[in-house]
């Protein structure tokens, strides 16, 4: 007998790749629209950017933030409901976390099963959805700063929310890149992504 | 036989399209250079030269432009009529605060105000045109509030003049149409829905910072809403008119969201 286990069901991965090309379109269009004005004193390269120009650039932000929030809420609920989130990515102990954070750095940290993250793991994925969480709030600040005043008060302002913006992009684009580095290292768990198991 | 440079001729061809691109740049009309550059070369590239996916970059651009009608409306239903931009202290004021125009310092227009006249048209009952001073004998209001700019940076500044929704209802406006439209003697135009029009910190701008609206910042009147963006707020104003019919904008007819609510 052949059964196949699903580590991922096909919603999950719908969101995954979803939320890969949202991530992507906003925070390549983002970078342009960061170059209108660089409060940070460099600016991005624009052949990384997407739009052309500054209108351009806010097309594709002002479409794509519609994707990143509706998938977003599709997969916090269904993991939510599911029982997925916590399966997963809870609990995480700070013991257990050292231990596990001291094998990965020295390569040791396995990874033989695809249905069972590690201490690592669940803080990574846990702090990207936080992380995603305070770039959607603090891009409604940038939208609508007149409209979400309590949102504004918390978030300190509009010219602290642009700050915040950015930094939650910052820390997007830092996981993306261990993200990537641990997926070449594991190839195994992108095919899983892609077909399931 | 040697191979080919594959590789060479490779980075010759990217260069060469970059210097083409370049001179496309130079040679477009701006509009139309950003209608075509906008969508196709924000696809990582180029493809508009490659010559096959030129409709691919239009039907993208469509439908970004069709989801920005869609934000519009988005933005229409989170307004709320009745919630003020916060206000700030005198001392939080921007000094000097930025010029931003589509045009350098050296193209400002600059009239003479007693030639100036601010006309009326479109679903306006009383469509007499006003002077400077007629402006200046009605109710004055203030207010210290944040512009934002599209491009992202903000500054505080101190504005006084005309509550806009005052001097609709005096003029006799429609109030019940859809568009507030504006023409501009720098040529700018744009518009706006009704609902903002009438909003309480929308205001017929004839100063700024206690001075007569200096040239750079739209002189003798501009529209000032603390509740959209810096290219929402025409300068220089020469006409105003109401209409049910959508009169476009500037900016927004080159791709810059149509509501842009701050």
């Amino acid at each position: 007998m052949n059964i196949t286990v699903q580590f991922h069901p096909i919603w999950l991965r719908i969101n995954h790749w979803l939320n890969a090309v949202a991530f992507l379109v906003l925070m390549s269009s983002g970078w342009r629209i960061y170059d209108a004005s660089p409060f940070l004193g460099f600016r991005i390269p624009s052949s990384l950017t997407l739009g052309g120009w500054l209108g351009g650039a806010l097309l594709w932000h002002f479409a794509a933030m519609w994707l990143l929030a509706a998938n977003g809420l599709a997969y916090l609920l269904s993991g939510i409901v599911s029982g997925r989130l916590r399966q997963r990515l809870l609990p995480i102990g700070v013991t257990a976390l050292l231990s596990d954070l001291r094998a990965a750095l020295s390569g040791q940290l396995a990874h033989e099963r695809l249905d069972h993250y590690n201490q690592v793991q669940r803080l990574a994925y846990l702090a990207v959805i936080l992380d995603l969480l305070v770039l959607v709030l603090s891009g409604l600040v940038l939208w609508k700063s007149v409209q979400f005043p309590l949102l504004r008060t918390l978030l300190g302002g509009y010219e602290q929310a642009r700050r915040i913006h950015f930094l939650a992009m910052a820390g997007g684009g830092l996981f993306l890149l261990l993200h990537l580095l641990m997926t070449a290292l594991h190839p195994r768990t992108l095919l899983a992504m892609l077909r399931g198991h | 036989m040697r191979t080919p440079p594959t590789a060479s001729r490779l980075d010759l061809s990217r260069s060469d399209r970059a210097d083409l691109l370049a001179e496309a740049r130079r040679l477009l009309p701006s509009p139309l250079r950003r209608h075509l550059l906008g969508s196709s070369l924000s696809l990582g590239g180029l493809a508009m030269l490659t010559g096959c996916s030129l409709s691919g970059g239009a039907s993208a651009e469509t439908l970004l432009r069709a989801v920005s009608r869609l934000n519009d409306d988005a933005q229409a239903w989170l307004f709320d009529p009745s919630r003020l931009a916060p206000v700030y202290r005198e001392a939080d004021v921007a000094r000097p605060f930025p010029y931003n125009a589509y045009y350098g310092v050296e193209q400002i227009r600059r009239v003479d105000d007693r030639n100036w006249r601010l006309e009326l048209g479109g679903l306006i009952a009383h469509k007499a045109s006003w002077t400077l001073a007629g402006l200046a004998a009605l109710p004055q209001d203030e207010q210290i509030t944040r512009h934002i700019c599209v491009e992202g940076w903000s500054a505080i500044g101190r504005w006084g003049g005309v509550r806009f929704s005052d001097f609709l209802k005096r003029v006799g406006a429609d109030l019940g149409a859809r568009y507030v439209g504006f023409r501009c003697f720098d040529d700018y135009y744009t518009s706006i829905d009704m609902a903002t029009a009438l909003h309480p910190q929308t205001l017929l701008a004839l100063s700024f910072d206690g001075q007569p609206l200096p040239a750079e910042f739209g002189h003798p009147v501009k529209l000032r809403m603390p509740t959209k963006l810096g290219y929402k707020n025409p300068k220089y104003l020469a006409e105003i008119f109401v209409s049910n019919v959508y009169p476009g904008g500037y900016w927004e007819d080159q791709g810059y969201n149509w509501f842009g609510g701050s």
